[in-house]
């Protein structure tokens, strides 16, 4: 009822051409922009900040970078963690090395580091595709692994490997509390999620998904797969370099290679799987239910049980949390193929026709 | 995104719906427990856990807790990843009365090291962890007590060149180290350089990625070189397939030294007699002789309140986690000493107690503990209390010392621990602790 178009008449291909062409999802937009810049950091605590908050947004960031490639350029890729790894250790470097280093730049120079990782490692995308790319690609991870535990100038000769930085700041602003940490994050991920918005709608990201659709078809109408498929590489590698950075910088604060393991590289494949390929909305849904489900889980769980009078050992709980994930996984996977976005835009979809849907 | 606020609406109930039962009890002390009983470390995580639990269990059913004051805790599963284990860490460390964290993980402590500087909550690190941390003038919060690795090298150094009849017969020797290629295997490293420089022994690194299970080009390199000597640095799965390897190699597992990580049941027992002759570092005793060990069977587990089976009680990982939380609530109990008996310490209260524990013989017959360890006493300098361990070695069926006490080079390990701590300082910005700071 709400939520229609009624009345809302595009006259240029300007309006026409927004990313959200009905009102509706621009308010929409825009009081969740409110709630999580202004609403959010009044109520939530430090645990839901650090926890919970912190991890999903830089997550969603990586995410957003995995669908880019995967879900917008078909390249399936399983070196997503590796690409995290180059784009900490990257900024790490910069950090360290360079005396006073800002810290946006550092991070941003920790991205194109990952990018030209991310080229490097997609140059056998050219070649071979699918599962024998994501086989590839996993050579990536194994590459990043060896490179960061044994190459002690990465870790600047740091004699267990593990590295961390302290004394984070942005324009003279300290980077210490869970709300500014939170605040940093998320105006990143807003900034990058507007630009990566763009450029999937945009002629490159047409590209992309022509690629993707039928690579054969692509070159036929002049799309160059070499450029498309190395600039679908670069640009997810960035975005997940980025991430990579935050993750070790916001997050972790302190951090080995193991952080990074292959482990990773899987969650956010499956991040974007369950989300939804080629949605951007998508990234969000995935990181959701990845980085939040378990946690959740591994809380309500135990105040499920005691309702009942049961008191459940550790073990059990992280069984059981395993095991209610997975069959949430195949359960979502059996109902909606194409992720939580596509629910969504379903969703969104019937609103639009309720009460008279045809 | 809007799943985003469900989630956060569906946290927000969970919280409320346990919160009013965390604020009624007042006078407890809370014990986070970081454990991991999944996973590919979890044969050895778990009897660890199990003995961190049944001594509360313990102190709360013999004594009814430190000084009347309850003792409370809550376990949460990392699975020994550092994201999960800082998750854990976020959540428990809000609770009233939380007493300390013990990440039972080298790379968890890594990450918590900074954190509990700022949020004021100490992190003990028992034979683990950052081996600098021992510093306590640069690290307030850290305890890395009764050992690190770099303590653990020196005594496996020693006893090796005490075998080989002086510590200059090493000369030309081969010692190959096989490490867990993670911080945690590569914490002894430059221990074991400095003393292949001074005795001139041949060191060479054999890295085995995490976690351990694949070996094989490992114990080539083993078979290729025939070194006279092997350091196992590994834990969990890595220890039992390492073995096997060395079986499979036909290299004498006499001449293997495991870290104490790499010495308790689990890690021999599926090898069988493949393992016999193995010997590792051993922090503490096994078996249910010592009173403490009788006192948990009968107050605990007869009454059917035990964590864990009951066979497993008393072994090497059970009671070293007996040991840790001994530790933690002695430290308790040395801060009600000064602030206030039958109160609920708060963490800066428990780190000053930590700093200044004293348990001496007599204290350590009192708790039950006599021969389990050496005593021990903390001071504001040095947060690792003792250094002392010894060498058992596995016969097949049971583990039994081969060997005296040894302690640390004192001489060797100051000034690396020194300039150790002035990195870190110096890399991270900080000032170390004036001398008044120790007083607080």
């Amino acid at each position: 009822m709400l939520y229609r178009e009624n009345g809302q008449f595009k006259t240029s291909y300007r309006a026409d051409q927004q990313i959200f062409p009905i009102r509706q999802d621009r308010l929409f937009m825009v009081l969740l922009l409110v709630v999580a810049f202004v609403v959010v950091p009044g109520l939530a605590s430090d645990y839901l900040f650090r926890a919970i908050l912190i991890p999903f947004l830089i997550m969603s960031l990586a995410a957003l970078g995995v669908n880019i490639l995967v879900g917008y350029c078909g390249q399936i890729s399983l070196g997503s963690g590796a690409f995290m790894a180059v784009g900490a250790y990257g900024a790490f470097n910069f950090f360290v090395r360079v005396p006073g280093m800002p810290l946006i730049p550092a991070l941003i120079l920790g991205g194109l580091c990952a990018t030209a990782f991310g080229i490097l490692f997609g140059l056998p995308s050219l070649r071979v595709k699918g599962l024998y790319l994501a086989v590839a690609t996993l050579a990536a991870q194994f590459f990043s692994d060896w490179m960061f535990l044994r190459i002690k100038w990465l870790t600047n000769d740091s004699p267990s490997g593990s590295v961390g930085v302290s004394g984070l700041q942005v324009f003279g602003l300290p980077i210490e509390s869970a709300v500014s940490r939170y605040w940093f994050c998320l105006a990143i991920l807003v900034v990058i999620a507007l630009l990566a918005k763009n450029l999937v709608r945009s002629a490159i990201g047409r590209e992309w998904m022509a690629i993707r659709d039928m690579d054969v078809a692509a070159a036929v109408i002049g799309i160059r797969p070499m450029y498309a498929k190395l600039s679908a590489f670069a640009v997810s590698s960035f975005i997940v370099g980025v991430a990579g950075a935050l993750w070790a910088f916001v997050y972790l604060g302190t951090w080995e290679p193991a952080a990074f393991s292959v482990d990773l590289s899987f969650r956010l494949l499956f991040m974007v799987i369950i989300g939804g390929l080629g949605s951007i909305m998508g990234a969000f849904f995935g990181a959701a239910f990845i980085v939040v489900l378990p946690i959740a889980l591994s809380q309500l769980l135990p105040a499920v049980a005691g309702l009942f009078g049961v008191s459940i050992s550790t073990a059990t709980l992280s069984h059981a949390e395993l095991m209610i994930f997975g069959a949430l996984i195949v359960w979502f996977l059996v109902v909606e193929p194409h992720g939580l976005a596509r629910l969504w835009s379903t969703a969104k979809q019937k609103l639009r026709l309720w009460p008279f849907p045809h | 995104m809007k799943l985003r606020s469900l989630l956060m609406a569906g946290l927000a109930a969970g919280a409320a719906l346990t919160a009013p039962a965390a604020f009624a009890q007042a006078k407890e002390q809370f014990f986070p427990l970081l454990s991991y009983r999944t996973g590919p470390y979890a044969p050895n995580g778990t009897p660890w856990a199990n003995g961190k639990q049944d001594y509360i269990k313990l102190i709360n059913a013999r004594d009814g807790g430190i000084n009347g004051v309850k003792l409370t805790f809550e376990e949460c599963e990392t699975g020994y990843a550092t994201d999960r284990g800082v998750e854990c860490y976020e959540r428990l460390k809000g609770r009233p009365g939380v007493t300390i964290f013990d990440p039972q993980a080298t790379g968890i402590t890594f990450a918590l090291t900074e954190k509990v500087a700022t949020d004021k909550i100490p992190l003990i690190t028992l034979g683990y962890g950052l081996s600098v941390s021992q510093d306590g003038t640069a690290f307030k919060w850290n305890f890395p007590l009764m050992g690190s690795y770099w303590t653990g090298a020196d005594i496996l150094v020693q006893h090796i060149g005490k075998k080989e009849g002086g510590l200059d017969k090493l000369k030309g020797k081969k010692i190959a180290l096989v490490y867990h290629d993670s911080p945690f295997g590569k914490e002894p490293i430059p221990l074991l350089q400095e003393r292949a420089r001074m005795h001139g022994f041949d060191l060479s690194l054999i890295p085995v990625t995490a976690p351990g299970v694949e070996q094989k080009a490992a114990w080539l390199q083993v078979r290729q070189q025939r070194p006279d000597y092997v350091m196992l640095w590994g834990w969990g799965v890595m220890n039992s397939t390492a073995l096997k390897e060395a079986q499979a190699t036909g290299y004498p597992r006499e001449k293997m030294y495991g870290v104490w990580w790499a010495g308790a049941e689990p890690d021999v027992k599926d090898v069988g007699d493949g393992a016999k002759g193995y010997n590792a570092l051993a922090l503490n005793t096994s078996g249910t002789q010592p009173k403490v060990i009788q006192d948990i069977l009968k107050q605990v587990h007869d009454k059917g309140q035990g964590t864990g089976p009951k066979d497993e009680v008393g072994s090497v990982l059970y009671t070293r986690g007996l040991i840790i939380q001994m530790l933690s609530v002695e430290a308790v109990r040395r801060a009600q000493e000064r602030f206030g008996k039958g109160k609920v310490m708060t963490g800066e209260q428990v780190r000053w107690g930590m700093e200044n524990l004293n348990l001496d013989q007599k204290r350590l017959d009192a708790l039950g503990f006599a021969g389990v360890l050496r005593p021990i006493s903390t001071s504001c300098q040095d947060h690792m209390g003792s250094t002392w361990a010894r060498i058992h070695t596995w016969d097949g069926s049971k583990w039994n010392f081969s060997s005296d006490w040894y302690q640390a080079d004192e001489q060797i390990l100051k000034p690396m621990v020194k300039a150790g701590a002035e990195k870190y300082l110096a890399d991270k910005k900080l000032q170390r602790r004036p001398a008044s700071d120790c007083e607080s």
